[in-house]
């Protein structure tokens, strides 16, 4: 679907923030690109919709390069949901804000009012359909921008640090969301520092450090690897470093679901009774 | 945006650079005063040229030659728009004036003023600037309102581009459509601006509020702008400058007209 190759981007100021970046996402994958501030996260998926074209280097998104083709024609294929919600949002109610790239892509009427309808639906923002966006909380303005983008049914959705500024059960929401998205087979691209979220997800993960890949794999793998985290500086997510502490107990130390911990403890503690 | 560019200060010492900031608003006001004294072609194409040496001593050219390049939409715009209604109605040009050399007096009437302003930006940093404005006796409120502004330039800069690749994002195409379409093609990206920036200023009220912005009645400065040798070389050459320019406006007159002094 997406197709990287040996791709380096130098901003106009001078910073170079790709080195050397190859990367392929297949079709229906769940990704999530972490990495700590200024590691490059945001530069590589803006190359994934053409916002910016590689210095050197190609990116290919369902076979066509991304220089032959305008963002607006992109677009079309890869959604792109930015960090913040009050970059987008201008209409004056909710409705119009969602009808914005449907009208831009040139959807009929009727269609435009059915999905409409069907985003809103999805996204649990029915009753503030003639309600201005301004009025909204801001969980519930990301929640706008995000509709705006899934209207127009994109193969791939990219999400800009979806959890910053939500709330415990807003992020639960939004990730039984994303999961159930990627099961109807879209390709869903997260940037994220959020460890925790991302352990709960459990998806590919591609880890960045310096405008580099230097990890790239199962979220299991990775996140409780301590001497990738340690290169990319972040941490490990709790139950990780709880099982990771108890390593004495002869415990594994590559969990990071809570349910999973359960079982194991659970499975342990048994195992302790029944010996006394 | 590249007017923008023309006005924006970086940090270069020349001895432009160096001059009181309420000399060389001194020296801005006098052009402004002279620019729009003179309606005719020939004292505002000499005005045009006084400050250029000032440009070249600074070393700012690229830039200045970048801000009158941003102006030259507006100073065309008005070069036909005086075109036009000095064909149309020939009353509303001064009398024994053609309709081209009255529209291109206003054309570099319009330039004298962005290159006067032009340079006076670009040779004083918003530090100095605020300095100036405050001993010169104006509320720190206004002065704090303005050097706030002009610091706020290029972030608010930054923010139109991610707010122009959002709505790009969502399938904009900018560069679309008739004069009008184009036009309205902004409203997306202003609307968000707008609405950013007040928030954004309100956020800043706030944190400034409470680190107890304004607890001080009397400020004192860590600098103190003095007059120099130059500033008074700067204040003697405005003072003259001025006085020429009330000269010929009243006592030479009519003035030539550039058709009258061509060869024949």
């Amino acid at each position: 679907m997406i197709e990287i190759k040996d791709v380096h981007f130098t901003y106009p100021t001078g910073v170079e923030a790709l080195k050397g970046v190859s990367l392929s996402i297949r079709n229906g994958e769940f990704v999530a690109v972490m990495g700590q501030n200024g590691a490059g996260k945001t530069t590589l998926v803006k190359q994934f919709n053409g916002l910016l074209k590689p210095t050197k280097g190609d990116v290919l998104v369902d076979g066509v390069n991304t220089r032959d083709i305008s963002v607006a024609q992109l677009a079309r294929k890869v959604g792109f949901v930015f960090q913040n919600p009050d970059h987008q949002l201008f209409s004056e109610t909710v409705e119009e804000e969602v009808a914005f790239a449907l009208k831009n892509f040139g959807f009929k009427q009727d269609t435009i009012e059915r999905r409409i309808t069907w985003a809103l639906n999805l996204l649990n923002l029915t009753e503030y359909r003639k309600t201005s966006p301004f009025m909204l909380s801001g969980g519930e303005r990301k929640r706008v921008a995000l509709a705006s983008v899934l209207a127009w049914n994109p193969k791939v959705v990219i999400l800009d640090e979806p959890t910053i500024g939500q709330d415990h059960r807003q992020k639960e929401t939004l990730r039984q969301f994303i999961v159930q998205l990627n099961a109807q087979g879209k390709t869903v691209v997260i940037v994220t520092h959020d460890v925790e979220f991302v352990a709960e997800c459990n998806p590919r993960v591609v880890l960045m450090t310096q405008g580099q890949i230097v990890a790239d794999g199962e979220a299991k793998r990775i996140l409780t690897n301590p001497n990738i985290a340690l290169k990319a500086s972040i941490v490990s997510p709790q139950i990780t470093q709880i099982f990771q502490g108890l390593t004495d107990l002869g415990l594994p130390t590559d969990v990071i679901d809570v349910s999973e911990a359960k079982k194991i403890l659970i499975e342990y503690l048994e195992e302790e009774r029944g010996k006394r | 945006m590249s007017v923008f560019e023309g006005f924006r200060f970086r940090h270069v010492s020349s001895p432009i650079h160096r001059l009181d900031p309420r000399v060389k608003f001194l020296f801005v006001l006098v052009m402004f005063v002279a620019a729009v004294l003179f309606y005719e072609l020939l004292p505002l194409l000499v005005l045009f040229f006084i400050p250029v040496p000032f440009v070249l001593v600074a070393g700012v050219q690229r830039q200045w030659l970048r801000s009158l390049r941003g102006a030259m939409f507006l100073a065309v715009f008005l070069l036909v728009f005086n075109l036009v209604f000095g064909f149309l109605s020939p009353g509303t040009i001064p009398w024994g004036m053609s309709p081209i050399e009255y529209a291109s007096a206003m054309f570099l009437r319009f330039l004298v003023l962005v290159e006067s302003f032009s340079i006076f930006f670009l040779t004083t940093s918003p530090d100095h600037l605020s300095l100036a404005l405050e001993q010169s006796h104006v509320p720190y409120e206004f002065t704090f309102a303005f050097t706030t502004a002009v610091r706020f330039v290029p972030v608010l800069a930054e923010e139109a581009q991610t707010i122009m690749d959002a709505q790009k994002a969502r399938g904009l195409e900018l560069e679309r459509g008739n004069f009008m379409k184009r036009v309205r093609n902004y409203i997306p990206i202003l609307i968000p601006l707008i609405v950013s920036a007040i928030r954004r200023s309100l956020e800043l009220a706030e944190a400034m509020e409470s680190r107890a912005w304004g607890a001080a009645k009397k400020r004192t400065n860590l600098y103190v702008l003095k007059l120099r040798r130059g500033d008074a070389t700067l204040i003697i050459m405005s003072i003259i400058l001025l006085a020429m320019a009330l000269y010929v406006r009243n006592f030479v007159s009519p003035l030539p007209t550039i058709t009258s002094l061509l060869p024949k």
